[in-house]
């Protein structure tokens, strides 16, 4: 039987979706001990007693830890625990040295909240509420290596190799309840989600958010249920799902699995599936038919967190401004269409864009400066816009400077260079460069006439009446000017010049 | 008296890790039983107004700020590794062939 088409599955089945996020903090030391966490050391030179379970090691809890987790519940609408615990979950595996893992089991530090997405429909906007379940500390795992085998899976594989840097790297757990009821839309609002949590995250500043280095993961639980039907169906859970365009692969994937075996009379396996990148397809791991037994019970290592009120109360005084909310205000006051607004975001110029307006530049203006020039120089020198010397102050001072009519967009630029280079403020740069608006119409005038001489045969189109090719002689008078004049002014006096105005 | 079935035991050293000969698993199945029949003694006293607790001292909220200290070396830290590779420890196959 052919794989059901989409549309034939949505048409049948309602889908049921889960979805556990993990998230590193971007702590300079790990959870338990106060090794760095840098990504991409060399193997194992970010390890300790403790994050190697060497016999006597004791964990003592990160304090920036536990704040970002209390900020994260907060900013997503959670009820923060007065007293929760760690507790050990027991399992064998090379990647935790110490056959346990340090986690929360029945007392998560934040529990019960929410997040509004938003995605687009046929119908137009849908807003959906994704309820979180809990959300909980632990530490993460160490890498392995496999070696041997025809693919360098752990299938087959000859042995592993192990790097505990990563190892006890604090990690957040974001687990939402069930989410019912995005019927065809499933895929797109778990992409929503997670999209959302990575914005919200990023705006908390307390994680790197990098899907592509792991330090976001999500984990997807689908199952389907026949429309109508209350009987949830049986879940799998497809975990290393790296992108965002993976996350709405991989239930669509998964959805158009289930379907097909509902459809033929059998069972969906309860099952730990992993995410092929390169197919979209996903492939089972571990078999979850023997029901893990992780025998969790209160660390005896570690005393319990129990976070003052007042101290919450302070937490969820300094939460920034929801980013989608602040994204739509932002594109609404200035008027941004939709592809610039994205190009802000993906250049991430929006806070130093914002900072800009707020110092009283243009929106338009500011924006452009930031995501043309200033964006193109970082990126000739390798850098991000936010590391150039060049502050939202000045960028303010410079579109002030061009209002004023003492600067043309092309004379903004070189003061742009020269605050790049050091040189100082925009005012600055312009006085030790002797930068300035040639208003003398006079020397403009000896300028279009030295122009009209040398490209007389373009003049006299020009003259008759072809204007497109003043561009070249305006273009000339410019360079002649060293960019001095203003291209307006120009165009005026050459078009009086050459009888066209 | 409690008592633990064979299976039991034998589920206990699966998870635990630990081989165990027929023998043994069915000694200890009755031996388990009189292990947990003297922890169930605790189940006699009045515990009403006893709060359940996991750790000795009565302490909370014992933190360190993030602060970086120096890790061990590599070398020191592969020390004593039974197995070693390319500054990384080095362990058996962890799964067969089959799917």
């Amino acid at each position: 039987m052919a794989l059901p088409t989409y549309e034939e599955v949505i048409a049948k089945w309602d889908p049921v979706l889960g979805l556990e996020v993990h998230v590193e903090l971007n702590t300079h030391s790990k959870m338990f001990c106060s090794c760095a966490t840098e990504f991409g050391a060399e193997p194992n030179t970010q390890t300790c007693p403790v994050c190697l379970a060497l016999p006597g090691a004791l964990p003592v809890v990160n304090e920036k830890a536990i704040e970002s987790t209390i900020l994260i519940g907060l900013a997503l609408n959670c009820k923060i625990a007065p007293y929760s615990r760690f507790a050990r979950k027991n399992y064998f595996y090379p990647d935790m040295p110490k056959n346990f893992q340090i986690s929360q089991y029945d007392e998560p530090i934040c529990f019960d909240g929410y997040v509004d997405v938003e995605i687009e429909t046929e119908e137009g906007p849908k807003q959906f509420r994704i309820e979180i379940e809990r959300v909980h500390m632990e530490e993460d795992t160490g890498k392995s290596l496999h070696v041997g085998g025809a693919t360098g899976r752990i299938h087959g594989a000859d042995y592993s190799l192990l790097d505990y840097n990563r190892a006890g790297i604090p990690l957040v757990e974001i687990v939402t309840k069930i989410v019912p009821g995005t019927g065809k839309y499933a895929p797109e609002v778990a992409k929503a989600y997670v999209a959302e949590l990575r914005d919200i995250l990023r705006g908390l500043k307390v994680s790197d958010v990098k899907m592509e280095q792991g330090s976001l993961r999500c984990d997807a639980n689908v199952s389907l249920k026949p429309i109508g039907s209350d009987v949830l169906g049986t879940r799998s859970e497809t975990k290393n799902v790296n992108s965002l365009r993976s996350v709405e692969r991989a239930i669509r994937g998964e959805m158009i699995r289930h379907a097909e075996l509902l459809n033929e009379g059998k069972k969906v396996k309860q099952e730990t599936r992993h995410f092929q990148e390169d197919t979209g397809l996903t492939r089972s791991g571990r078999s979850k038919e023997q029901a893990e037994d992780y025998r969790y019970f209160p660390d005896p290592d570690l005393v319990p967190v129990t976070p003052a009120a007042a101290w919450i109360e302070e937490l969820r005084a300094t939460l920034p401004e929801r980013p989608s909310l602040r994204r739509k205000r932002i594109k609404e006051e200035w008027n941004v269409p939709d592809k610039e607004m994205e190009a802000m975001i993906n250049a991430d110029v929006l806070d130093i864009v914002e900072t800009t307006v707020l110092l009283g530049a243009d929106p338009t203006k500011a924006r452009t400066w930031w995501l043309g020039e200033i964006s193109r120089i970082a990126n000739d020198q390798n850098v991000a816009v936010a590391d150039l010397s060049i502050t939202p102050a000045h960028v303010a001072e410079l579109v002030a400077l061009v209002a004023a009519g003492e600067l043309t967009d092309k004379l903004a630029r070189q003061v742009v260079e020269g605050v790049i280079a050091g040189e100082g403020k925009p005012s600055e740069v312009v006085a030790k460069r002797g930068i300035k608006v040639v208003n003398d119409d006079g020397a403009l005038m000896a300028a279009i006439e030295k122009v009209c001489a040398e490209q007389a045969e373009t003049a006299e189109k020009v003259r008759g009446g072809h204007l497109p090719a003043a561009g070249a002689l305006i273009g000339a008078v410019m360079k002649e000017t060293k960019g001095q004049a203003d291209a307006a002014r120009v165009r005026e006096l050459l078009l009086g010049h050459l009888g066209q105005a | 008296m409690s008592s633990l079935s064979r299976d039991d035991v034998a589920k206990l050293a699966g998870l635990a890790r630990i081989e165990m000969t027929e023998e043994e698993l069915v000694s200890l199945s009755s031996q388990f039983g009189m292990i947990l029949d003297a922890v169930a003694r605790v189940q006699e006293v009045d515990l009403s107004g006893v709060k359940a607790t996991s750790h000795p001292q009565p302490l909370e909220n014992v933190a360190r700020p993030d602060v970086v200290l120096p890790s061990l070396s590599p070398e020191d830290a592969l020390s004593g590794a039974p197995a070693k590779e390319d500054s990384r420890f080095r362990v058996p196959q962890i799964l067969g062939e089959a799917e």
